[in-house]
């Protein structure tokens, strides 16, 4: 017979006591405890202690509990389930949005490279401090481009307050 | 008048617009809320309100509930979040506070009850008291377990734990209950094996 640590044959013997073994586990389990003096002691100990928890008792709250609840859910309207409120398409925007930006600077990136460049020098024999970022920036498509993200993003964040504050109104502000 | 319908047709009248029928809900569970609760929290006063405001917040989200797991679950999932927030939000009390309550209770056997009743009120108290003195976590396995009619993996989604992680949680509890039960009830513990 394979030898198990004391905590092992309890951890068994709670898995079958709370009967969560399989079939042949099972039977394993009861035949251990029939025929060895160890496990059957180790069984009537953890069954006993089983069955005294499952004497306890669940504690009372005060007599008005529920009228106390039922005067205090009177006050109120149930909220509108969270997916109907949330409006899916607002996510996807704002994830279009932030997508866009990225790619728009990943393409402007690319199309500033000079392909033509020899490759002897790496990255790092590039003077970062010698790049011209004015271009970037005194281009009138890309500041038209930032400013029209800049009023999208505006325009759906106003939408997103709008309602929240709706959905408040709606379920606190609801005091009958 | 409601006569005792499961939980998802009570709450179909709910949600419905009686609700009178979310009075059934919470006599269904007040009892299994506020056990709970009363592991976090250890004063009945903070315990009961806590409770009731688990009942209001679980009736104003209700259409949240999708069905999918059973309402006790739902709601002793509120429940542990609410009583972590109330823990986080007040100053944790000193741990030797519930002493007092903990020994009250397992002292609290009426007089004029037959000898075999007194045996059994006394295991009950000796039984609570000792788990009163568990760590709110190892208390609220064994109750969700026990009285709660959780399986191992309820109890993992109400607790946000690996189901795993809960049986070996329960499995230490009930060690750590029964170093308690021989350590502070050891002639009520003889009765009891």
């Amino acid at each position: 017979m394979k030898a198990y640590t004391n905590e092992e044959m309890e951890m068994h013997i709670w898995e079958y006591i709370d009967g969560q073994l399989s079939g042949d586990e099972r039977q394993r389990i009861s035949e251990l405890v029939a025929s060895h003096a160890a496990w059957k002691s180790k069984y009537a100990e953890l069954l006993a202690l089983h069955q005294g928890i499952d004497l306890a008792e669940l504690d009372q709250p005060s007599m008005r509990f529920t009228r106390n609840v039922m005067e205090e859910i009177a006050k109120y309207h149930i909220a509108p389930a969270t997916r109907e409120y949330i409006n899916k398409k607002i996510i996807w925007s704002i994830a279009g949005f932030f997508v866009t930006i990225i790619l728009a600077f990943v393409v402007y990136g690319i199309s500033q490279v000079d392909w033509s460049a020899g490759t002897s020098g790496g990255l790092f024999d590039t003077d970062l401090r010698s790049v011209d970022y004015s271009p970037l920036f005194n281009n009138t498509y890309i500041n038209f481009f930032l400013m029209a993200n800049v009023v999208a993003a505006l325009f759906l964040l106003d939408r997103v307050l709008s309602q929240k504050r709706k959905n408040f109104h709606r379920s606190s502000g609801s005091v009958e | 008048m409601h006569t005792e319908g499961s939980d998802m047709e009570l709450i179909r009248q709910v949600l419905g617009g009686d609700q009178n029928a979310y009075g059934v809900l919470v006599d269904r569970y007040k009892n299994f809320v506020f056990t709970i609760v009363l592991r976090y929290i250890k004063s009945r006063e903070d315990a009961e309100e806590v409770s009731q405001d688990i009942f209001v917040k679980a009736y104003r989200f209700l259409s949240d509930y999708k069905g999918t797991a059973k309402f006790s679950t739902w709601l002793y999932t509120i429940t542990t979040t609410s009583c972590i927030t109330f823990l986080r939000k007040k100053r944790p009390e000193n741990a030797s506070l519930d002493d007092e309550r903990v020994f009250a209770a397992a002292d609290e056997v009426d007089g004029g009850m037959s000898a075999n009743q007194v045996e059994q009120k006394s295991r009950i108290a000796t039984v609570n008291a000792a788990i009163n003195m568990l760590s709110p976590d190892d208390a609220q396995v064994i109750t969700l377990f026990y009285k709660g009619e959780q399986t191992l993996e309820e109890i993992a989604q109400i607790m946000g734990k690996e189901p795993n992680t809960v049986k070996v949680q329960l499995h230490r509890a009930r060690g750590r209950l029964k170093e308690k039960m021989e350590k502070h009830f050891a002639a009520e513990v003889k009765d009891l094996y």
